[in-house]
C-alpha cells in the first residue's frame, strides 16, 4: 500500500518535472523565428479560421438560452433591462470564454494530440530531427502561439454573438426594446469584463494547445496509443481550463 | 569514421545494447544483422543522438555524440541522412516537399532545392511523382522516397533501418540495387540494419552480427558466410534451432 503511494508520488513528481522541462524547451524554441513562423500561420488558420463556425454555433445557442433564463428567474422583481446586463457580463466573463474554451478543447486539443501522437508513432519526428529540425521549434511552438493568439480572437466573436442573439431573443420573446437592453447592458460594463474575458481565453488557448502537443509528442505504441493521447488530451484540457478559470476569478476579480 | 565505444542502453529493466563497440570505416557500406529485437535500430539512433547511452559512447568524426548539445547535434545531423523502416514521410506534404524540407533548412535557394529534388527522384527511378502525397504511393516506392530524401541531402553517412522489410522479393531487390548505386555514384558510407541476409550480402562490404547486446562477429561478407560461429551460422542460414 505505502510502496504504491510511493511509486506514485515518484511518478506524479516525474510527470511534473517532464511537463517543466517541456515547457523550458518549448521557451528555448521561440528565438528560432525562421523555423516556426511558416508553421505558425498556417496553424492560426487551421486553430482559428476553421474554429469559428463551432464556437459560433455554442454562442449563438447560449445567448438565447441565458436571455430566457434572465427573464425566466427575474420575473416580476427585476427590472427586465437587466436580462441586457446578465447576457452581456456572463457571456464576457464566463460563457464566452469557457464554452468556447470547453468546445476548442475537443476540437483543436484532440486533433493536435491525434496528428502529433501519429507523428510520434509512425517515427515522423524522428524523421524531422535528423533532418536537423528541432521539433519544439517547428511543431510546438507555432502550435501554442497560434493558440494563444487565435482563441482571444475566436472567443471574441462568440461573446459578440452571444450578446447579438441575446438581443434578438429579448427583442422577439420578450417583448423587451433596444434602448432598454443596451442600457442594461451597460448598465455595471466595465472595461476589465472585456479584458479579463480575452485574457482567460488566451491562457485557454495556451493550455489546450500545449497539452494537446505534451500529450501528443509522449505518445507510445500504435493506433491504440494515438487513441489514448486524443483522449487524454480532451481530459486534461478541460480539468485545467476549469481550475484556470476559478484561478483567474480568484486571482483578478 | 564512425564508432561505437563500449555503448551501453537499458529500457525499463531490460538491457539492449549491453557493450556495443563497432567501428565503420569512411566509405565503406556495413550490414547490422541480428534477431528482431536484439538493438539494431537503438543502436543506428544513437549516431544521430536521438537515444543517448546509459554508458559508453558514439564517436562520429571524433566527436562524441552524447556530449554535443543543440546546435553541435543540428550540426552532425546535416552529414547524416536517415532512412526509416516505414519510410516516415510526412503524411501532409507531397514527395516534392517531403525532400525540400530538410534541404530548406540548408540555407539552399529554391532552384536548388528543385535541382537536388528532381535529381534524387531521379536516381531512385521516381520521376514525376514531385506532385504526388505518400499515401498515394505504395510501400516500395515510399521507401524510395525516403532513400531520395537522404540521398538529396548530399550526406557523408546513410543509415538504412530495415530498407527491405515487407517488400516483395523483386522490389527489395531494386531497393538493394539502388543503395549500391547510391553508394557508388555519391561514395558515402553506409550502415544498413537488417535481418535480410540476401539483401546483407548485395550492399554489405562487411557484416557485423549483433546478440545479446553486443557484436558477436563481424567480417567480410565471405568470411560470415563461411563462420563457423553457431549462433551467427544458425541466424544466416535461418534455421529454427
Amino acid at each position: 500500500m505505502i510502496e504504491a503511494i510511493g511509486r506514485r508520488a515518484v511518478a506524479a513528481v516525474e510527470a511534473v518535472g517532464r511537463v517543466g522541462h517541456f515547457i523550458l524547451d518549448t521557451v528555448r524554441a521561440l528565438p528560432d523565428i525562421a523555423t516556426w513562423a511558416g508553421p505558425a500561420i498556417v496553424q492560426m488558420r487551421r486553430i482559428g479560421v476553421d474554429s469559428i463556425p463551432v464556437t459560433l454555433f455554442i454562442a449563438a445557442f447560449t445567448g438565447v438560452v441565458l436571455a430566457l433564463q434572465a427573464s425566466y428567474t427575474f420575473t416580476g422583481t427585476v427590472p427586465l433591462y437587466f436580462v441586457g446586463t446578465l447576457v452581456g457580463k456572463t457571456m464576457m466573463l464566463e460563457l464566452g470564454p469557457v464554452l468556447a474554451g470547453l468546445a476548442l478543447a475537443g476540437r483543436v486539443g484532440a486533433s493536435m494530440a491525434a496528428e502529433l501522437g501519429t507523428m510520434k508513432v509512425t517515427e515522423q519526428v524522428d524523421a524531422l530531427e535528423t533532418l536537423a529540425y528541432d521539433p519544439q521549434s517547428y511543431l510546438v511552438v507555432p502550435r501554442v502561439l497560434a493558440g494563444t493568439v487565435m482563441f482571444p480572437m475566436i472567443i471574441a466573436f462568440a461573446i459578440a454573438t452571444g450578446i447579438v442573439t441575446g438581443w434578438l431573443t429579448s427583442l422577439v420573446l420578450l417583448d423587451l426594446s433596444t434602448p432598454d437592453f443596451l442600457k442594461g447592458l451597460k448598465l455595471f460594463y466595465r472595461f476589465k469584463d472585456t479584458w479579463f474575458g480575452l485574457f482567460k481565453s488566451a491562457t485557454f488557448g495556451a493550455t489546450i494547445t500545449l497539452v494537446g502537443c505534451i500529450v501528443g509528442l509522449s505518445t507510445r505504441g500504435g493506433a491504440e496509443g494515438v487513441g489514448k493521447s486524443t483522449t487524454r488530451a480532451v481530459v486534461y484540457s478541460a480539468v485545467l481550463i476549469l481550475l484556470l478559470d476559478a484561478f483567474w476569478a480568484v486571482l483578478l476579480l | 569514421m564512425i564508432e561505437f565505444q563500449d555503448v551501453h542502453k537499458t529500457f525499463g529493466a531490460k538491457p539492449v545494447l549491453a557493450g556495443l563497440t563497432l567501428k565503420i570505416a569512411d566509405a565503406e557500406t556495413l550490414v547490422i544483422i541480428g534477431y528482431s529485437g536484439t538493438g539494431k535500430s537503438v543502436a543506428l539512433k544513437h549516431i544521430v543522438g536521438l537515444l543517448h547511452p546509459d554508458a559508453g559512447d558514439v564517436i562520429v568524426d571524433g566527436q562524441a555524440v552524447s556530449t554535443l548539445d543543440r546546435d553541435g547535434l543540428t550540426t552532425l545531423r546535416r552529414g547524416i541522412g536517415y532512412v526509416f523502416q516505414f519510410a516516415a514521410l510526412f503524411d501532409s506534404m507531397t514527395v516534392a516537399d517531403n525532400l525540400a524540407l530538410g534541404l530548406r533548412r540548408r540555407g539552399l535557394s529554391d532552384e536548388e532545392i528543385e535541382d537536388r529534388v528532381r535529381e534524387a527522384l531521379a536516381l531512385v527511378d521516381l520521376s514525376g511523382t514531385e506532385a504526388q502525397l505518400p499515401a498515394e504511393l505504395s510501400g516500395g516506392m515510399r521507401k524510395r522516397v525516403g532513400i531520395a530524401r537522404a540521398i538529396a541531402l548530399r550526406p557523408r553517412y546513410i543509415l538504412y533501418d530495415e530498407p527491405t522489410t515487407g517488400l516483395d522479393p523483386v522490389t527489395a531487390a531494386v531497393i538493394d540495387r539502388l543503395m549500391v548505386r547510391t553508394r557508388e555514384h555519391l561514395g558515402v558510407t553506409g550502415i544498413v540494419v537488417t535481418h535480410d541476409m540476401r539483401s546483407a550480402y548485395t550492399v554489405g562490404d562487411r557484416v557485423a552480427m549483433l546478440y545479446e547486446g553486443r557484436i558477436r562477429q563481424v567480417g567480410t561478407v565471405a568470411e560470415i558466410q563461411e563462420t563457423e560461429d553457431p549462433v551467427v551460422r544458425q541466424f544466416i542460414e535461418g534455421r529454427p534451432e
